[in-house]
Formats: C-alpha cells, sequence, structure tokens
C-alpha cells in the first residue's frame, strides 16, 4: 500500500510551482533579450568596421593618381593603419583597371569574386579570404583624363575577428548586468511568493496539528480573502457538523432521560397486572398501563420528530414558504382528531400571503406542536393564525385559556423541563422543538396573555414576496 | 654539446625552387623537425645545439636561405599544400605578415607568446623573436668616436660639410638587392622626412650600395669604407672586428624583430611551438644577446634612448612594404635619386 503511494509522482509544492513558472518565464524573457542584444551588437560591429573599411578603400582610391596614360597606385600607409583597428584580422586590398585587370594587389594572382552588375561607387559585399569568411567593400573612383578614362575599383577586405570580438564584448557587457538582474528578480520574486505563501503554510500548519475531533471553527483573521471564502466553508461545514454530533448527543441523551421513566411504569404495570388475580384490579392495571403506552407513543413521536426538525434545520434547503399554508394544513390534519374530537377550531389568516425562507416540514411540525399544547392545556376555542407585522411574519395558536403559570412560560422550550409540575403529556419537547425551529431560522417565540386567551406565536423574519 | 653532422651545401642546381644556402643538422631525437631560416648558421647554433639538449627527443635540420627565396619557396608550398617547413624565421618580416595574411601560417597560443607585446606577434601566428637595431658602423680607426654622426642629423651635416671625406666611402644595403635593406628604407621613409634628404645626400657623395651584411662590414673593418648606415646591429656584433664600432641614431633607431611562424600543414607543430617557447626563455634570450641577436633596448647602456626607438612592428601595415606598386614607387624614387646626382 504504502510502495504504491511512494510509486506515485510526488506532489510538488505551490512554491515550486509558482518558482518553476517565474524560473520559466525569466529564461525565455533572457533568451528573446539575449538574441536581441546580439542581434544589435552584430549590427553595431558590423556598422562601425564597414566604415573602418570603407574609409581605408577611400583612403586608396585618392592615392590613385595617373601616369602616362595608366593608373598608379601609392598605397597609403594610413590606409592601413586605419584597417590595423581590427589588429588581428587579414587584409585584402586590390586596385582594378577599367578592364578589370589588376593595377596592384596584396596577391596579384589571386583576386576575391567581385559581385557583378551595379555601378553604385560604394558597395559592400560578403566573400571568403584564404578560407575564411570576410567582408569587402568596393569603391569605384572614374576618371576622365585626357589620357586616361575610366573607372578604377578599389576593393579593401577584411576578415572578421574584430567585429566577432566586438560583437561578444557588446553582448557580454549588456548580459552581465541582465543576469545579475535576472538572479535578483528571482530571488525576490523567491521571498515575494514564499512571503505571499506564508498565510496558506501556517493554515496547513494549524491544519496538521489540530486534533481531528476539535470542531472549533478556525480563526480566518489576517488571512488573504481567497483563503477566507475557503476557510469559511471549511468552517461552517464543521459549525454544522459540531451541531449534528451534539443534536446527535442530545436525542440519544434525552431519549434515555424522557424514555426510563415511562418504560420502567408499563413494565411496573403489565407486571402487576400479570400477578393480579382480581379481574378487576386486573381490568385497572391493564387501563393504566394502555394510557401508559399511549403516552410512549406520543412521546416517542415527539422525540423522533424533534431530531427531525433539528436535523432539517442544518440540512434541508430553504425554500419561500407561506405560512398562511401552514396554518391550513396544520388545521386539516386530523392529529388534533386524537386528542379532541370535539374542539372548536378556527382558521385567522388575511389576503397577502406571509412569506418567510425556511423548511416547510419544521414550521409544520413547530406549528403542530403549538396546536397541541394548546389542545392539551388550554381552553376552547382554539384560534390559529399567521400575519405579517412589520419586518416579522408570525404563526401563531391562540385559546381561550388563562395560560401556564409566569414560572412555567420563563423557562418554555428549554430541554429537560419536565417537572412535577407537568403532567406526563408535557409541553417540553413540543416546546423545545418550536424554540429550535425558531431559532434555526433566525426568529423566536413568544407567549403573551391576550384578552381572549393565551397566544403562543412563532415568529420569523419575513421574506419580501416577489411581485 | 652533440653535432651530428654539419653540412655547407651550394645551391642545387637541379632543384625547380631556389634552395637554401646551408644546412646543419643538431640533435639525434627521433622526431625531426625542419627549420628553415634566414640566420645565419653559425649565428645561431648556440641557441639551437641549447634546445636539442633540452630536448633530447627532437632534432633539428636547419637550413639557411635567403629571405627572397625562402619567401618564395614558403609561398609555394603553402599554395601547393606540400609539405612545408616546421618553422619559418625570416628578418624580411614585411614576407613574414603577407604570409600569415595570405592564411599560410597556423596559430599557436601559449603565456608567453600571449605576454609579448602587441609589435611583436600578429594572430598567434607570427612572433619576433629577436630585437636587433639597425645602426651605423663606422671604422674606428679612421673616425674618432667624436667625429662619428650620431643622429641622421649630423650624418646629413657631415656629408654637406665633408663631402671629399666622405667621397665613395659611405655603404649602405642596395634595396633593389636586399630585402631587409628595403624594409629598412621603407621604414625610414615612412618614418622622418630626412629620408629623401640622406638620399641625396648619399648620392651627392657617390655612397655605395650593395647588397650584403657581411660585405659591407667588412668593407667598413678593412677601411674601404669610413662608415655605414643602417646595417643590422648583430651582423656589427658577430662580425667580431676590433676596427669596427657601431652607433643607435639618437634621432630615432629602427630595432627588427625576427619573424617566426610555423606554417599550415608542418609536419611537426607541437615541436615548433616547443621550439618557440624555448626561444623565449631566459636561457635561450640570453644566448639569443650574445648572438647579438638580442639588445636590450630598455637598457640605457646600450646607448639607446628609449623613446628613440622605433619597432618595426608585426602587423598588415606591413603589407604595404611588400606592395608591387608602392616597392616599384620606392624604387624608382631611389634610383632616380642616386641617377640625378650621377649627372653633374
Amino acid at each position: 500500500m504504502s510502495d504504491a503511494i511512494a510509486l506515485k509522482r510526488p506532489v510538488r509544492s505551490l512554491v515550486t510551482r509558482v518558482m518553476g513558472t517565474v524560473l520559466v518565464l525569466l529564461v525565455l524573457g533572457g533568451l528573446l533579450v539575449s538574441a536581441s542584444i546580439w542581434w544589435n551588437g552584430r549590427l553595431a560591429a558590423r556598422q562601425s568596421y564597414d566604415r573602418i573599411l570603407l574609409g581605408a578603400a577611400r583612403d586608396i582610391a585618392e592615392s590613385v593618381r595617373i601616369l602616362d596614360g595608366a593608373p598608379l597606385v601609392d598605397l597609403p600607409v594610413s590606409a592601413f593603419q586605419l584597417l590595423a583597428q581590427a589588429p588581428d584580422d587579414r587584409i585584402y586590398y586590390a586596385v582594378h583597371g577599367p578592364g578589370g585587370d589588376i593595377v596592384t594587389g596584396v596577391d596579384p594572382d589571386r583576386t576575391v569574386d567581385r559581385p557583378s552588375g551595379g555601378t553604385a561607387p560604394v558597395r559592400f559585399f560578403d566573400a571568403m579570404l584564404n578560407g575564411e569568411p570576410a567582408r569587402f567593400v568596393q569603391v569605384t573612383r572614374r576618371f576622365v583624363e585626357r589620357d586616361f578614362s575610366g573607372p578604377v575599383d578599389v576593393v579593401v577586405g577584411q576578415t572578421l575577428r574584430a567585429r566577432q570580438a566586438m560583437t561578444r564584448e557588446l553582448m557580454l557587457d549588456a548580459l552581465l548586468p541582465m543576469a545579475i538582474a535576472g538572479v535578483a528578480l528571482m530571488v525576490l520574486s523567491f521571498l515575494v511568493i514564499s512571503s505571499a505563501l506564508r498565510p496558506l503554510g501556517s493554515l496547513v500548519e494549524d491544519l496538521s496539528l489540530r486534533d481531528p475531533r476539535d470542531l472549533t471553527p478556525m480563526p480566518t483573521d489576517r488571512l488573504p480573502r481567497e483563503l477566507q471564502v475557503m476557510l469559511g466553508a471549511m468552517n461552517r461545514f464543521m459549525q454544522r457538523l459540531d451541531r449534528q454530533v451534539d443534536a446527535m448527543r442530545n436525542l440519544i441523551s434525552d431519549t434515555a432521560h424522557q424514555l426510563r421513566t415511562p418504560v420502567a411504569a408499563i413494565r411496573v404495570h403489565t407486571e402487576t397486572a400479570a400477578a393480579e388475580t382480581d379481574a378487576g384490579a386486573r381490568a385497572l392495571a391493564l387501563d393504566r398501563l394502555q394510557a401508559r403506552t399511549r403516552s410512549l407513543d406520543v412521546l416517542l413521536n415527539q422525540l423522533l420528530a424533534r431530531a427531525l426538525v433539528i436535523h432539517r434545520t442544518d440540512s434541508a434547503p430553504r425554500a419561500p414558504v407561506d405560512l398562511r399554508e401552514i396554518a391550513l394544513e396544520m388545521l386539516e390534519r386530523d392529529d388534533h382528531a386524537v386528542l379532541m374530537p370535539d374542539a372548536d377550531l378556527r382558521l385567522v389568516i388575511g389576503e397577502d400571503p406571509v412569506m418567510v425562507r425556511a423548511d416547510a416540514f419544521s414550521l409544520g411540525e413547530a406549528g403542530r406542536n403549538l396546536l397541541g399544547n394548546a389542545l392539551t392545556h388550554g381552553g376552547q376555542p382554539i384560534l390559529v393564525g399567521a400575519e405579517r407585522a412589520g419586518p416579522d411574519a408570525i404563526l401563531w395558536v391562540e385559546d381561550g385559556g388563562p395560560g401556564p403559570e409566569a414560572a412555567v412560560i420563563e423557562r418554555l422550550g428549554q430541554r429537560f423541563n419536565r417537572n412535577s409540575a407537568t403532567s406526563e403529556q408535557g409541553t417540553g419537547i413540543g416546546l423545545s422543538i418550536v424554540a429550535a425551529v425558531a431559532a434555526a431560522f433566525g426568529g423566536r417565540v413568544e407567549m403573551t396573555r391576550t384578552d381572549t386567551g393565551f397566544r403562543a406565536s412563532l415568529i420569523l423574519p419575513a421574506e419580501e414576496t416577489t411581485p | 654539446m652533440k653535432i651530428l653532422r654539419l653540412a655547407a651545401a651550394l645551391v642545387l642546381l637541379a632543384s625547380p625552387l631556389p634552395a637554401q644556402e646551408a644546412t646543419a643538422r643538431f640533435g639525434e631525437g627521433g622526431t625531426e623537425v625542419l627549420v628553415r631560416s634566414t640566420t645565419d648558421i653559425q649565428i645561431i647554433r648556440p641557441v639551437i645545439e641549447r634546445f636539442v639538449t633540452r630536448n633530447p627527443d627532437l632534432s633539428i635540420r636547419y637550413e639557411q636561405w635567403g629571405s627572397n627565396a625562402l619567401f618564395d619557396r614558403s609561398r609555394a608550398d603553402c599554395q601547393s599544400g606540400d609539405a612545408p617547413a616546421d618553422a619559418i624565421v625570416s628578418s624580411a618580416v614585411q614576407q613574414m605578415v603577407w604570409l600569415v595574411n595570405a592564411g599560410c601560417a597556423q596559430p599557436y597560443r601559449s603565456a608567453v607568446t600571449l605576454a609579448l607585446p602587441q609589435a611583436r606577434r600578429w594572430r598567434d601566428e607570427l612572433w619576433g623573436i629577436t630585437t636587433e637595431p639597425a645602426v651605423i658602423a663606422y671604422n674606428k680607426d679612421l673616425l674618432s668616436a667624436e667625429d662619428v654622426p650620431r643622429s641622421r642629423f649630423a650624418l646629413l651635416d657631415a656629408m654637406r660639410d665633408n663631402p671629399e671625406f666622405y667621397r665613395k666611402r659611405i655603404a649602405t644595403y642596395d634595396i633593389s638587392e636586399s630585402g631587409l635593406g628595403f624594409l629598412f628604407a621603407y621604414s625610414d621613409s615612412l618614418e622622418a622626412t630626412t629620408f629623401g634628404a640622406l638620399l641625396e645626400g648619399f648620392a651627392r657623395i657617390e655612397a655605395v650600395a650593395t647588397c650584403c651584411s657581411a660585405e659591407i662590414i667588412a668593407g667598413v673593418a678593412d677601411g674601404t669604407y669610413l662608415l655605414a648606415y643602417n646595417v643590422l646591429g648583430s651582423y656589427v656584433l658577430n662580425a667580431d672586428a676590433a676596427t669596427v664600432g657601431m652607433v643607435l641614431p639618437e634621432d630615432y633607431t629602427l630595432v627588427l624583430s625576427r619573424g617566426l611562424m610555423i606554417p599550415k600543414g608542418a609536419a611537426q607543430p607541437a615541436a615548433a611551438g616547443r621550439l618557440l617557447e624555448f626561444l623565449f626563455t631566459a636561457e635561450a634570450q640570453s644566448l639569443l644577446a650574445q648572438a647579438g641577436l638580442v639588445v636590450d633596448t630598455d637598457d640605457d647602456d646600450a646607448g639607446m634612448d628609449v623613446g628613440a626607438r622605433r619597432f618595426i612592428p608585426l602587423s598588415p601595415t606591413l603589407l604595404v612594404a611588400r606592395d608591387a606598386s608602392h616597392r616599384d614607387l620606392l624604387l624608382r624614387f631611389w634610383s632616380e635619386t642616386f641617377r640625378q646626382a650621377e649627372i653633374p
């Protein structure tokens, strides 16, 4: 297993990747600039040495004079001193008369082939000089004398060593600072990239040192925005996980806590019924057993509903819900028929929709529990309504009774408020569902006495209706 | 010192090309290195002997040539691609420069050769191995040291003031015959306007233009000539004549460096490189100095003002000295000047 992992290509770090890219860019740029420098240097060397060549050729052409009807060359030393500016280059020179016949030359037996065609007075050309590439210039001087008329061509050439040396020097002179700048850029970019990626590094360190069971949010301050988004998502996920774990733990402990007493009672009643010999007493025991079982059924349903609601508030997507529909649904379901078949129920809703953004199922559960409480504890008639009040959307249940004592209202919605004062079909779990729903959707639960009775309201932030 | 064989040979008439004047073989090493040179065997002998002693695996076949013959032979070898010599040494450096310019040499580089001044190497294919001043030689018996002209101006004045005293008793190279004489005359013509005046002066007193160093110095030694202008100092020193003194002209002194090149296609270029390297060792330089081929020009005792020496630089400028039409012009100027003077 570990061998298989080891065989895989090692995963490169972000710094390596970015630095690699920067290096490639720098090298490519460097190559381009080098090529351009080389080209410019070559051009500069060519121009300057071409001028020397031309100067020498003009010098020689200037020294040609006509003597007895023939051109005569008194080779000027200055021309060669000029050419000696390229000290290590071989020299070619030749002076040709009108017919192309040679007047004088470095080696009259061997002359370079001059390019044919063209009558420009100055022509540069490239050719080989004794096996070495060389640059030549031909300067034509036209004579019109009594005893001689025609062009005299002076060809001067030079090998390329000095040009190459100059190109090389120019290039080195330009490349050296560029190489230093390149290295400096490399170092700078390494520093910049490292510092930009430092938060990521510390984040990685945090994560790797973190206890796998630690679901507390990671600090997001002083992080770059991109990382904050990522870390925010992760924190939300961890929070949800945390809540789910909490909910599960609560469910288990609640269930254990809530079920222990009724199950023990059922066992006692069963044993009593089994042990009772008297038929009347047995019937009484069985009656109690039945009541206990029914109460357990309700309790179980509530526990499961609550677990479901808490789970859904975290996981189910939120959608626009009309509270009037929830209220209508509460009345149409016949749950209340079980508790109180002949109850006097009334629906109080308006024309306009009362929209919230929430989970319809959870709202339905909360409403059902509010109605259940009213049916169980309150007096007749029972009004169920939904209305909009400013920024709030309210789902309420009002009964005609006096409502619970103030002390009970204080503690409503907490999880374990089954005390001796409440009956076995207590409001504790029901109201805790309502409270959980209210908290999940950013709302609250309000218990108020009204002129006509007691009202329990689930108040949620209203969603603006879209026309 | 092991000298196996020393053979002096006359010109071989059967040879299609002008051949060597003399031949010598030094050492008995298996690898034979052919050196063609214009330097007399007698003069260079101690240096070559020391070289083969230091390099027992090498033997040197030394051929002594006239400069023009050597140039023609080397040029023909270069163009035909025939096996050339392994090293060529010539005092006619304009010819050496021409050969290098024609691509007949191969490069050699070492710390020693790269340290040479620019005037004494060209393209790392031609090196100046000696420093020999062009001097005024005089007969000590006939001219007292005070009377010897110590510069060209003094020489001009002397010729003008005492024409009868000097008539037919000043010798110089015939530049049409002697490559070295031509090189000196060419260098003089570049150096100063005194050149024309000197030629006229020589013509007026009917100076003798002759071909060879040995002849000139012998003439000075036996009193035929009072003095000789522009002779190579090394020949004066080697003539070993007690009656011949020499003066380094104070206005300027031409300094010649004999050129050595390794021809392209040489059979033993590495051995030739070793010879070149050896010639610049302190040992070889002191032997060359004893032979009169190296005059310490930095030394004030040599009587030469450091600022007055004019190295004949190994540079492409010397191509002008070998240009046919330039040569014709100079020779015409030379002979016309002499001819005019002959007409009374």
